[in-house]
């Protein structure tokens, strides 16, 4: 079996889609340079990420699928499931032979892509919601994530819109990377080992502890004890996520 | 300085939290200034442990109040503690906890101090130095005070995302008896005044797009479920006079929480009608977006919902014979109807329909609940109910059937349909 190896950005993995097509080749595999354990049955061939390749493949499928089916492949992309770039293969290999081939919900790699797509844009919806910034003594809104998916290029526009007036670094800590506004643009950056610990109190400014024990204040008590429901509190906020959430933090 | 903020804001927001009205969508409003903030759909940052959503900062600017309504912690005659924010208080913890991406906005309401003007004023110079000094986009929901003036109300309208005026009692002999100084054309007057304010506005913005924004998520109000003797029907009766007439985006339906032992309400420790407050919200539902008329669901025979079934089932169990409904020809507002069929459902079926006639199989793919709609409908199939049913009956096996589970779980978790 043929593997391509990319690099693990979504235009290496444009581009092995490129090169696909460019060998002829039938049956393979994709697979990010991170994940991929040679065996000796199998053929790597490592992929160069060229924009112009990404960039063809890319408006290829502008004009076959649309707008919310193109970006349904995006968020699958980001989920990082392992293998999960074979099922996005196959699904642009179906869309390049087929008309509306997005709606075909009996075909395996459709389904799928459709279901992943909805749990990535879930978790980007959960952070846009459970994000909470701290203010440090430079003056940053600081937030860190540790998300099942890699949502932080999607989150970006919201978070743009919504904060133009302060500097703010949303950071992954699994991922190991963040993005960071400076008033002027996004950005995507790395933090030197060590420095993103988020415990040593005294990188935050002297009004932030007074004001995350405000929020905890007013979240017990806008509570109605009468009316207490915990089964729903845990549905809408499970508890995988209370690490995020200043006020359910002990 | 903390400590003192720290008890203002428990004893302020303790106050508003009987307010159930938390939405933060609607509103148009967007970060064109590179400000702080922007609206859109409106997203719940955390649930309290009552599961209730919490969008915005919700709180009282004052619990000092002139008013002894009954069925309010507020009221003058309660023993409890009184405070009140300064302007510029409530503006810094608005702000600090957008930053902090706590919550969509403010939600600001208050006790009467002095008067009407003297309270409005105040809560519209909030709204003001958030927008104008802090260039803040997010939202902003005001309470309307009864009695204000209309030079301040369109004041609140400009800097306002929405507006709410509540009703609280469902009828005017209630009022009477809970709140004897207030009149109910003091509520409605602020109402009306905003209405029309809205229309104006909206055909200005047609002709200059560059006119202000007015109130872009509309105005809202709120009735208390089960602190007097009123019945389904006066209460569906007044919320369907207030979309009618004033244009509200919605009513909310409170339960009432016990807070005092008054003899005129229920006694503390009574439990709150929280299968009630849903059953109003499903009724609320079926006039907002399936063609109902509110005489349809209560009248003088049937003044009260039916606790055991939804009240779109409670329908069409007293009107069966416009049932069977043929679910491949029959138009959507009779699709609609049928119970089991929800507004996404009855959607697909029409577009289905057009390309093969639909059988069960289709149906249940289309997430129609079967198990209620199954005596309501023919499809493309040689199956169906045959045997001729009394209501009594098909009630029956709806309600021991699987329905049971999800009847329970629905008041638990107080889902719509
Ligand atoms: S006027 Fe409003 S705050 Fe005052 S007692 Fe009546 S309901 Fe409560």
């Amino acid at each position: 079996m043929t593997i391509l190896v990319y690099d693990g950005t979504w235009p290496g993995f444009l581009s092995c889609v490129f090169e696909a097509y460019e060998r002829k080749l039938t049956e393979l595999q994709i697979s990010s340079e991170l994940r991929f354990q040679a065996s000796l049955l199998d053929t790597p061939i490592t992929i160069i990420t060229e924009e112009a390749k990404a960039r063809r493949v890319w408006s290829g499928l502008q004009k076959r699928l649309s707008g919310q089916a193109l970006r349904q492949l995006y968020h699958c992309f980001l989920s990082e499931i392992p293998m999960i770039e074979n099922t996005l293969f196959e699904y642009i290999r179906l869309a390049f032979a087929w008309e509306g081939v997005e709606k075909a919900f009996t075909k395996a790699s459709v389904l799928r892509v459709s279901q992943v797509a909805k749990m990535v844009y879930r978790e980007k919806h959960r952070m846009e919601a459970f994000v909470r910034f701290q203010l440090t003594t430079d003056g940053i809104y600081y937030a860190t994530i540790e998300p099942d998916f890699n949502v932080l290029p999607i989150l970006r526009s919201h978070f743009e819109k919504r904060y133009a007036d302060q500097k703010w670094l949303i950071y992954d800590l699994r991922r190991k990377y963040g993005i960071f506004y400076d008033l002027e643009e996004v950005e995507e950056i790395q933090l030197e080992r060590g420095s993103s610990g988020t415990e040593a109190s005294s990188i935050f400014s002297e009004d932030e502890a007074a004001y995350q024990t405000l929020w905890k204040d007013y979240f017990e008590h806008v509570n109605i004890k009468e009316r207490k429901n915990m089964k729903l509190h845990l549905r809408h906020v499970p508890r995988r996520y209370w690490k995020y959430l200043t006020e359910k933090a002990p | 300085m903390w400590d003192r903020i720290r008890e203002k804001l428990q004893i302020l927001a303790d106050a508003a939290k009987y307010d159930v009205s938390c939405s933060s969508s609607g509103s148009t409003r967007k970060n064109t200034n590179k400000g702080l903030g922007d609206t859109g759909n409106g997203i719940c940052h955390t649930y309290t442990e009552d599961g209730r959503c919490v969008s915005l900062l919700k709180i009282l600017l004052t619990n000092f109040c002139i008013y002894d309504c009954a069925y309010c912690v507020t009221r003058k005659s309660n023993d409890i503690k009184r405070t009140a924010f300064t302007v510029q208080e409530v503006v810094d913890l608005t702000i600090n906890f957008y930053r902090r991406n706590y919550i969509e906005g403010l939600f600001l309401s208050s006790g009467i101090f002095k008067d009407a003007d003297y309270t409005m004023e105040r809560l519209v110079r909030v709204a003001k130095k958030l927008r104008t000094e802090h260039n803040f986009n997010g939202y902003i929901h005001l309470k309307s005070i009864p009695g204000a003036s209309d030079e301040l109300m369109k004041e609140a309208g400009l800097y306002a995302d929405r507006l709410s005026v509540n009703i609280e009692v469902p009828t005017e002999q209630g009022l009477k008896l809970l709140a004897p100084e207030k009149d109910r054309k003091d509520m409605i007057q602020p109402m009306n005044f905003l209405k029309n304010e809205i229309i104006l506005r909206q055909s200005e913005k047609k002709l200059f797009k560059k006119a202000p924004l007015f109130a872009p998520a509309g105005q809202s109000s709120q009735m208390i479920i089960g602190a007097t003797q009123e019945t389904d029907k006066d209460i569906m009766f007044t919320a369907n006079s207030l979309y009618k007439n004033f244009n509200l985006k919605r009513v909310y339906y409170s339960g009432y929480v016990p807070v005092s032992n008054d003899h005129r309400l229920p006694g503390l420790g009574t439990s709150v009608p929280r299968l009630r407050e849903n059953r109003l919200y499903q009724a609320d539902w079926l006039l907002r977006f399936y063609g109902f008329q509110v005489n349809e669901l209560v009248h003088n025979q049937q003044p009260n919902l039916d606790m055991d079934i939804d009240p779109k089932l409670g329908w069409a169990l007293s009107n069966l014979n416009q049932f069977p409904v043929d679910i491949n020809r029959a138009d959507l507002h009779l699709i609609l109807r049928v119970p089991g069929i929800g507004m996404l459902s009855a959607k697909k079926i029409v577009e289905a329909r057009r390309f093969q006639r639909l059988n069960w199989e289709h149906l249940k793919k289309l997430g129609v609940a079967l198990n209620r709609a199954r005596f309501f409908i023919t499809c493309n199939s040689s199956y169906f109910e045959r045997r001729d049913l009394s209501a009594k009956q098909i009630r029956h096996f709806i309600l021991s059937g699987s329905d049971k589970k999800t009847f329970s779980a629905a008041v638990t978790q107080l889902q719509l349909f």
